[in-house]
């Protein structure tokens, strides 16, 4: 089960905690700000194999229906799934804000 | 209450296993081996019910602290000099998880040259770091400040890692006759640790988390709070000490013939009771000596020394520190807490027992007489003046 992601910004002094101990699920950066580029999944090639799955250093490839499927909230875009992936159903595109 | 012959090190362990700490992880330094040495023995003779993580380094002893306490447990760890410079990392990862470990830290020289003998550079180094610091000046008090620390650092108000101080050998080794309270005492003064602060499986939380620009200040912010809020707690921690033990402590400071003091020396640690020696000597000799001993470093004594030292002639701050290329430590935060009261007093720095280097009674009598005829700012005991001015 993966946390899900409540993006906030802006919080007062009130809504700090005193430790660094709080609710879980909260992701206040989405995937860091890190990824330069991306990971795209060709769902009419992918054969749901779940190679990407088991070598995504972050956890963030699912298989749903099949077919991997990628939370870009959590993927940092290293490019280990795309290395991996043995038909090559899966490119690494440049990150477009 | 039994009474028996103890060392520093051997008084603390006492006071450890009446705290009931569920996690013990530490690694053998001098002059602190025989404290970890103490609680193992009596981890395995079974008056201690705790968990005795032998582990690989100081680093690791501290990490290994900070995840018992993260999963909820006490958790008490010790170390000295280098071990305390190796885990300096964890420390700040300890205060600002605002995880209330007690760690002992056996008050020793650093490197180089290297040395094992008592003084206090390796923890006044480590200041900053968010802990509560305190000195011990004898085997009694520093089983005391065992037992008390727990409840101060526990203290929903404070939150606070603590790091008790005794100075290697003079303190750590040396034998007293030392008062251990009873079993009944100490879980009457010492409820067991509950706190939100910690993994829960039932309802799962975000542990030592990363914060940005916008919110990682107000963390500092309140880590600070939580250390000024230490002192009020310390004083409620002693009153009710003094209830159940009948033992009395005075908070942040002790103060000795200060009421009508002209000279003052401003010390911390063992060295104090040479310093209130020589003030009863000076006495007799129709000076007014008096002392003032730091007992906590963290929170800062800021009001309770303006106002001892705002009225005498002149002060002295004795010290087993120097931060090179300025002063001692000591002598800066006492400096800075006249200056807030608006006080101006003449003050002068003696720096000594580096290395283990003793102090007598003469240099201490010295240091009476030459803050009252004018010194240099900065002085070497033994050795000579700084360069920055009388």
């Amino acid at each position: 089960m993966r946390p899900y992601v409540r993006e906030k910004t802006g919080f007062t002094f009130e809504e700090v905690p005193e430790n660094t101990c709080f609710e879980a699920g909260y992701l206040t950066t989405v995937n860091s700000g890190w990824r330069s580029i991306r990971p795209v999944i060709n769902a009419v090639e992918c054969v749901g194999c779940e190679q990407c799955y088991l070598y995504c250093p972050d956890g963030v490839i699912a298989i749903q229906g099949g077919k991997a499927v990628i939370d870009y909230d959590f993927c940092k875009g290293c490019g280990i799934c795309a290395k991996i992936c043995k038909i090559g159903a899966i490119e690494m595109e440049a990150e477009r804000k | 209450m039994s009474r028996k012959f103890l060392s520093g090190n051997e008084a603390f362990a006492e006071g450890i296993r009446l705290a009931r700490p569920q996690v013990i992880s530490a690694y053998p330094i001098t002059p602190q081996t025989i404290v970890v040495e103490r609680l193992s023995e009596m981890v395995e003779d079974g008056s201690l019910s705790a968990e005795y993580v032998h582990v690989e380094s100081e680093h690791s002893a501290l990490s290994c602290a900070i995840g018992a306490s993260a999963a909820g447990a006490r958790a008490f760890t010790a170390t000295s000099s280098q071990g305390l410079l190796y885990m300096a990392e964890c420390l700040y990862y300890a205060a600002g998880g605002r995880f209330p470990i007690v760690m002992m830290n056996a008050d020793r020289s650093t490197a180089l040259p290297w040395n094992i003998y008592g003084d206090q550079r390796d923890s006044l180094s480590q200041l900053d770091s968010g802990w509560i610091q305190s000195y011990a000046e004898n085997a009694q008090e520093a089983l005391d400040l065992a037992l008390m620390s727990y409840r101060i650092a526990e203290d929903s108000r404070v939150q606070t890692p603590y790091m008790a101080n005794l100075d290697g050998f003079v303190l750590t080794h040396t034998y007293e006759t030392v008062d251990i309270p009873t079993r009944e005492q100490a879980d009457r003064f010492l409820p067991p640790y509950e706190t939100d602060n910690r993994i829960d499986f039932e309802n799962p939380k975000n542990m030592a988390f990363s914060a940005g620009p916008d919110t990682n200040y107000i963390f500092k912010y309140k880590a600070h709070k939580g250390l000024l809020a230490a002192a009020e707690v310390i004083t409620e921690t002693e009153k009710e000490f003094a209830d159940i033990f009948g033992r009395h402590y005075t908070g942040l400071t002790e103060n000795y013939l200060t009421d009508d003091a002209d000279y003052i020396i401003v010390t911390l640690g063992s060295i104090a009771g040479l310093c209130r020696e020589t003030a009863d000597k000076l006495r007799g000799q129709g000076i007014k000596a008096g002392v003032v001993r730091i007992r906590y470093m963290r929170p800062f004594p800021n009001e309770e020394i303006a106002a001892v030292l705002k009225n005498v002639k002149a002060y002295a701050v004795l010290e087993k520190d120097i931060s090179f290329g300025n002063e001692g430590t000591v002598f800066t935060n006492v400096n800075s807490a006249l200056k807030k009261a608006g006080a101006d007093v003449r003050g002068y720095n003696f720096i000594g027992g580096l290395g283990g280097r003793n102090i007598s009674a003469a240099d201490i009598e010295k240091i009476y007489t030459d803050i009252a005829n004018g010194t240099d700012a900065v002085n070497f005991i033994g050795i000579g003046g700084g360069n920055n001015g009388k």
